[in-house]
């Protein structure tokens, strides 16, 4: 291990490092991309597998009948929703009692920080109503959720008249090892974090609940369940949930199982998996659902009611049924014979589903590769002593004078992108009733619009503050702050990674780039564009635009900017209501770590 | 012949004087509950006019077990309580039972006060209780034993009660099955060939919702002046059958329906065999119908309440009528009820998200209207959860619940559990809520059971307390009774004694990813090695300037001029 302290190695390790700077960085950059794009491509992904051997054999007899009979659950259901105008509270209770539950309500009420123009909302208030079956000769100690959100109009009875008639079903069933809980939560989101916010007795957001009466000790595994029909053509599973997280690759395998042996048409994505992965058009299309995945795990809010279990460790996904114009139907009692083969496959599990780790994050080992080698670089520039004055002193004095105002020219800069990083997070909710008075704007517009007014502000910030410190900006200065800020980005990213593999992908594939090739003497106007371009909020913009297409739901420039705008209002509400991580982070960190490169761009 | 009837007559008069007397029970309690289900309730009592204490060597049984009667006199055991339960009371639907227990495995000790090496004792005896109920009573040791100091009376006679003679544990993971059964039956007179016991198959008593068996030990009086000593054993089965599982629509119940069996005789050992059916709630028939019908009913006050039964002597030949075999039919009338509001009842659980720290909860409902009582709270935790015990909270109603009295124990690592007794007063009409925050720690490696993400249990809490009685709450009562027996409430009626075990938890702990051990110990030796070692190597090693060495003139020079006292070249 001579490698690093043998002085003459090192050096011609060092020059190596630097003369070979850029070809590296491109081709790590390179592999990187095209290491993730191999990902998509099948014979390089390993054959889906059970780790759990509970999990291993779908050899359960499923006997659910009563699909007809759960349906006229749900119009009973629906007329009583209609008649109650929201949630049919006393009804469920008693239907869920005569079904031998032990039956439960909450209620809760929030006010959002302002309005959530996609759901119409703002002062919220609901009753969650949930029965548990108690397994027999169990001690409470473990259960499984079944849950179906009770949406306003004519939506998703069915998923509610299933669940009962799965209640009844279940509760004649002798074989129950863990207690069931079937809960019908008002208002979707709102109502699930209440509820799991009541169960687990926490309050990470604020909101208030009424404390929950019984409970069946910890939670296993959830599913949430949509159905809006009566028959279905596909079913489409959804895992992502908060923040990215998503449950063990186990629980998906076990529903694809299931669908292949009761035969369902399921869906990833919304896409029917296709066997041509050697055809070009068939990559492109596991290319494509690839992409949907990584974009919806990125944005990290919860698209299914289960995203919120994911948080309290239990594993977690939402089942919709999709009915659309294929020939083929199947009715609900398939999917309840489907659900009751999981739910009988869950009960045999003996422990949660352990851990799966994959090789995701060698890829962004080879991104964030790059700003390691940059910083590399710019260290040995620094250390390299600078060409001896001529009459061959270096003052003491005049050494530590320059080392304080490096510090200083750095510092300065770090903390006003900082603060306009801050300024982001709090001002647009600060200032909504300001707006709302000046302007004739709604809430949530004064909202999104003081958030990319805060955001163009920052550009335009003094950056030059240290050359009032420091007279001249030195050469030597914006090296520094070159080095903390790739060093920044690669904690930042690395980190960022680890939550939510997805967002880190994304973010290092802009950000990279910029953090390699920014310094002050490349064409300030092109390197400006392309830097805004590269920028978080850009990024935003292209992704929204991508994500439609993706979907096959290409929309006009109008519309796109639109749904721009609600998104970021979207995200903001998703950090205040359930505790997303996006929007903070994006604000308080990957913002200003991009301002760094800005000032860096525009340094004299 | 007569000479042979003679002599057998003899044998039998010289060997009853002779030995001490002992007195068989049996009984069985029907309690159709207000869930529809039912509740079944068997009790064998055994009392034997004997003296285990002191090393009194008794070597001749009759009716009391001699496994068990070995145990007692080796160990020197003064009370022995045990069960195992498969599944958990729920207080809400079914009220209280006669015998309360925990899920799992249950064992509380007292020992003599002749006995000096209390914890070896207590752990051969957990040894030995082990393969006599084929149970894995031997996993009690130190660090889930604890000694109440106030929860655990002795229920015999004995003044003594130094907590140091009582030992407590529980095991809230324990499975029962058959393998239980059988030898808690083979301890009974009749086995199971006679008398009731030949309702206890396993492959029904297995198939409902709770189960649970006891074997109790304790002294008692023999006679009113209490100057000797009796043995009772008390053994106990309780199950509770679940309407919607087993009546496939009918809304029947009868004992071979139950048990798939039905009664012929009583145990010829057995001086009393009884089944009682509460027909409390029931006074008209209107819940529901019970057949045969029986003329005999008898009255008791139940924990609190007075009840009503009615019941069948089996050892009468009437019960069981022309048709030689007793099979009791009950058929509902009724739909099921709402759920119930015991007087009190509690739960617990644990709140919070995340493997670092969190929460226990334990909540205690008083749900009567005017009467506050206190309790006796008792909890056992584990030392893998490190209780922050300076936030314990007691709240009432939103206030402050000061406990009158407090024993904490705290744990020592691997040796010993937390111990944390305490006695509240519950409010009338209230919600009391305990709560302690906990650390989860990180086990070696070797100290994870085989299956770690599972979780590992705590066992219940268990609250005693003194409830007031229903029957002293009950104002209608003077109409019955002569007005100038009832101003003041009754002493024995006033108030029972009631316990309730809490739900056990499952508690995750931080749980290393076993399946991956390989992975880790080849990253962490390439890291040590070139990272660290490395690092260590820059660090560590002084860098000098190498000077040449100097030539063989200079130094023979160096020499001299060092000789003279001149610094060198």
């Amino acid at each position: 291990m001579g490698l690093l302290s043998d002085p003459n190695r090192r050096r011609a390790l060092i020059s190596l490092l630097t003369r070979l700077n850029s070809p590296i960085c491109v081709v790590c950059y390179m592999a990187g991309v095209a290491w993730f794009m191999g990902l998509a491509f099948e014979p390089f992904t390993l054959r889906t597998y059970m780790s759990e051997n509970a999990m291993g054999s779908t050899m359960v007899e499923e006997r659910f009948p009563a699909g007809e009979r759960a349906l006229t659950t749900g119009r009973e259901f629906s007329a009583h929703k209609k008649k109650a105008g929201g949630m049919p509270v006393d009804w469920l209770v008693k239907t869920m009692q005569a079904r031998g539950l032990e039956v439960f309500t909450q209620r809760f009420s929030r006010k959002l920080p302002f309005p959530d123009e996609n759901k119409e909302r703002y002062m919220v208030k609901g009753t969650n109503v949930y029965g548990i079956l108690r397994a027999p000769r169990a001690p409470r100690t473990e259960a499984l959720v079944l849950s179906a959100p009770c949406t306003p109009g004519d939506s998703n009875n069915q998923a509610v008249g299933l669940l009962l008639g799965l209640a009844q079903y279940f509760r004649n069933q002798i074989y129950w090892a863990k207690d069931i809980i079937f809960l019908v939560n008002e208002h979707d989101l709102i109502g699930m974090q209440a509820w799991l916010e009541g169960y687990h007795h926490t309050n990470t957001t604020g909101m208030d609940w009424s404390p929950l009466q019984g409970r069946g000790g910890s939670i296993q595994a959830a599913l949430s369940l949509e159905l809006s029909s009566d028959v279905i053509t596909s079913m489409d599973l959804v895992l992502e949930g908060l923040n990215g997280q998503l449950p063990n690759l186990d629980l998906a395998n076990l529903f694809y199982a299931f669908c292949q042996k009761i035969g369902v048409l399921c869906t990833i994505q919304g896409k029917l998996q296709r066997n041509d992965w050697d055809s070009v058009s068939g990559y492109s299309h596991s290319v494509q659902t690839m992409m949907l995945m990584v974009m919806k795990q990125a944005s990290g809010r919860p698209w299914g009611d289960h995203g919120l279990f994911l948080r309290y460790h239990i594993e977690a996904a939402s089942i919709k049924g999709i009915n659309s114009f294929r020939q083929y139907k199947t009715d609900v009692t398939t999917i309840g014979r489907l659900l009751e083969g999981m739910y009988r496959k869950l009960n045999n599990l003996l422990e949660p589903f352990g851990l799966l780790l994959t090789d995701y994050m060698l890829i962004l080992t080879l991104l964030l590769h790059l700003t390691v080698v940059q910083a590399l670089d710019l260290w040995v520039q620094l250390a390299t002593p600078p060409p001896r004055t001529e009459d061959g002193i270096t003052d003491k004095e005049q050494v530590r004078h320059t080392y304080y105002f490096r510090v200083l020219s750095v510092l300065t800069p770090l903390v006003i992108s900082h603060l306009t990083g801050v300024a982001l997070y709090t001002l647009p909710i600060q200032f909504q009733e300001m707006a709302v008075e000046q302007f004739p704007v709604s809430e949530t517009e004064a909202v999104v619009l003081t958030a990319i007014g805060v955001y163009t502000a920052g550009l335009a910030l003094p950056h030059n503050t240290h050359r009032l410190l420091s007279g001249e900006g030195t050469e030597q200065g914006w090296r520094v702050l070159k080095l903390v800020a790739v060093l920044y980005l690669a904690v930042l990213l690395g980190c960022t990674a680890l939550i939510n593999f997805s967002l880190g992908f994304i973010l290092a594939l802009t950000l990279v780039p910029v953090a390699a090739f920014v310094t002050p003497h490349v064409p300030k106007v092109l390197s400006a564009f392309i830097l805004v371009i590269l920028s978080p909020a850009c990024t935003l913009l292209f992704s929204v635009f991508f994500f439609q297409e993706l979907q096959e739901l290409p929309v006009s420039f109008q519309e796109g900017w639109l749904l721009y705008l609600s998104v970021i209002s979207q995200g903001i509400l998703d950090h205040f209501l359930y505790g997303s991580l996006v929007y903070p982070l994006i604000a308080l960190l990957v913002y200003p770590c991009w301002l760094l490169f800005w000032n860096i761009l525009f340094w004299k | 012949p007569s000479l042979y009837l003679g002599s057998i007559s003899f044998i039998i008069g010289l060997s009853s004087p002779g030995n001490p007397k002992d007195d068989f029970q049996e009984e069985l309690v029907i309690r159709p509950l207000h869930s529809g289900d039912i509740y079944a309730s068997f009790q064998f009592r055994t009392v034997w006019e004997t003296d285990f204490m002191r090393g009194n060597k008794v070597s001749h049984y009759r009716l009391f077990p001699k496994s068990l009667g070995q145990v007692i006199s080796k160990f020197s055991v003064r009370e022995l309580h045990i069960s195992f339960t498969q599944g958990y009371w729920r207080t809400m639907q079914w009220g209280q039972p006669f015998q309360p227990s925990p899920p799992g495995a249950e064992l509380w000790v007292w020992f003599q006060d002749s006995v000096t090496d209390v914890d070896g004792t207590w752990k051969e005896l957990t040894n030995v209780l082990s393969g006599i109920f084929c149970a894995s009573l031997n996993f009690i040791d130190s660090t889930n034993t604890v000694q109440p100091s106030a929860s655990f009376k002795p229920l015999g006679i004995g003044n003594e009660t130094d907590h140091r003679f009582l030992r407590y544990a529980t095991l809230p993971r324990e499975i029962v099955c058959t393998e239980n059964l059988t030898p808690w039956k083979k301890l009974l007179p009749c086995g199971s060939k006679a008398g009731l016991a030949v309702l206890l198959k396993s492959e029904k008593l297995f198939h409902s919702s709770f189960h649970s068996q006891a074997v109790h030990i304790r002294p008692v009086c023999q006679d009113w002046q209490c100057k000797t000593t009796s043995w009772e054993l008390r053994q106990t089965l309780n199950v509770v059958f679940d309407l919607h599982n087993s009546a496939q629509g009918k809304r029947e119940w009868s004992l071979f329906k139950m048990f798939s069996r039905t009664l012929t005789e009583a145990c010829p050992l057995a001086s009393s065999s009884k089944i009682y059916i509460d027909i409390t709630d029931n006074p008209q028939g209107e819940q529901f119908e019970v057949s045969p019908a029986t003329p005999l009913l008898s009255q008791a006050v139940v924990l609190g309440d007075r009840r009503t039964f009615s019941v069948y002597d089996l050892t009468q030949q009437i019960t069981f009528g022309t048709v030689r075999s007793l099979n009791l039919l009950i058929r509902w009338k009724s739909s099921e009820g709402d759920m119930l509001r015991p007087l009190l009842h509690a739960e617990r659980y644990v709140a919070g998200y995340g493997l670092q720290t969190g929460e226990i909860h334990t909540l205690m409902y008083n749900n009567h209207p005017y009467r506050s009582f206190p309790v006796l709270l008792l909890d056992s935790v584990p030392w893998y959860l490190r209780l922050y015990i300076h936030t314990l909270t007691v709240t009432s109603k939103g206030k402050d619940n000061k406990p009158s009295y407090i024993h904490y124990q705290p744990s020592k690592d691997r040796l010993r559990p937390h111990l944390l007794e305490m006695l509240v007063q519950l409010p009338p009409n209230s919600v009391t809520e305990v709560t302690v925050q906990f650390e989860r720690a990180l086990l070696k490696w070797t100290e994870y059971t085989p299956d770690p993400n599972h979780g590992f249990y705590v066992g219940s809490s268990v609250i005693s307390s003194l409830v007031p009685s229903i029957v002293a709450m009950d104002t209608n009562s003077t109409r019955e009774r002569p007005l100038f027996s009832s101003f003041f409430p009754c002493k024995e009626e006033s108030s029972y004694f009631v316990r309730v075990y809490t739900e056990p938890l499952l508690v995750n702990l931080p749980t290393p990813d076993f399946s991956m051990p390989y992975n880790v110990i080849c990253l962490t030796c390439t890291v040590v090695a070139v990272g660290y070692g490395s690092l260590y190597n820059l660090l560590t090693r002084s860098f000098q300037i190498e000077e040449p060495s100097p030539g063989l003139a200079k130094r023979i020079a160096n020499i001299i001029r060092k000789m003279r006292g001149v610094p060198p070249l």
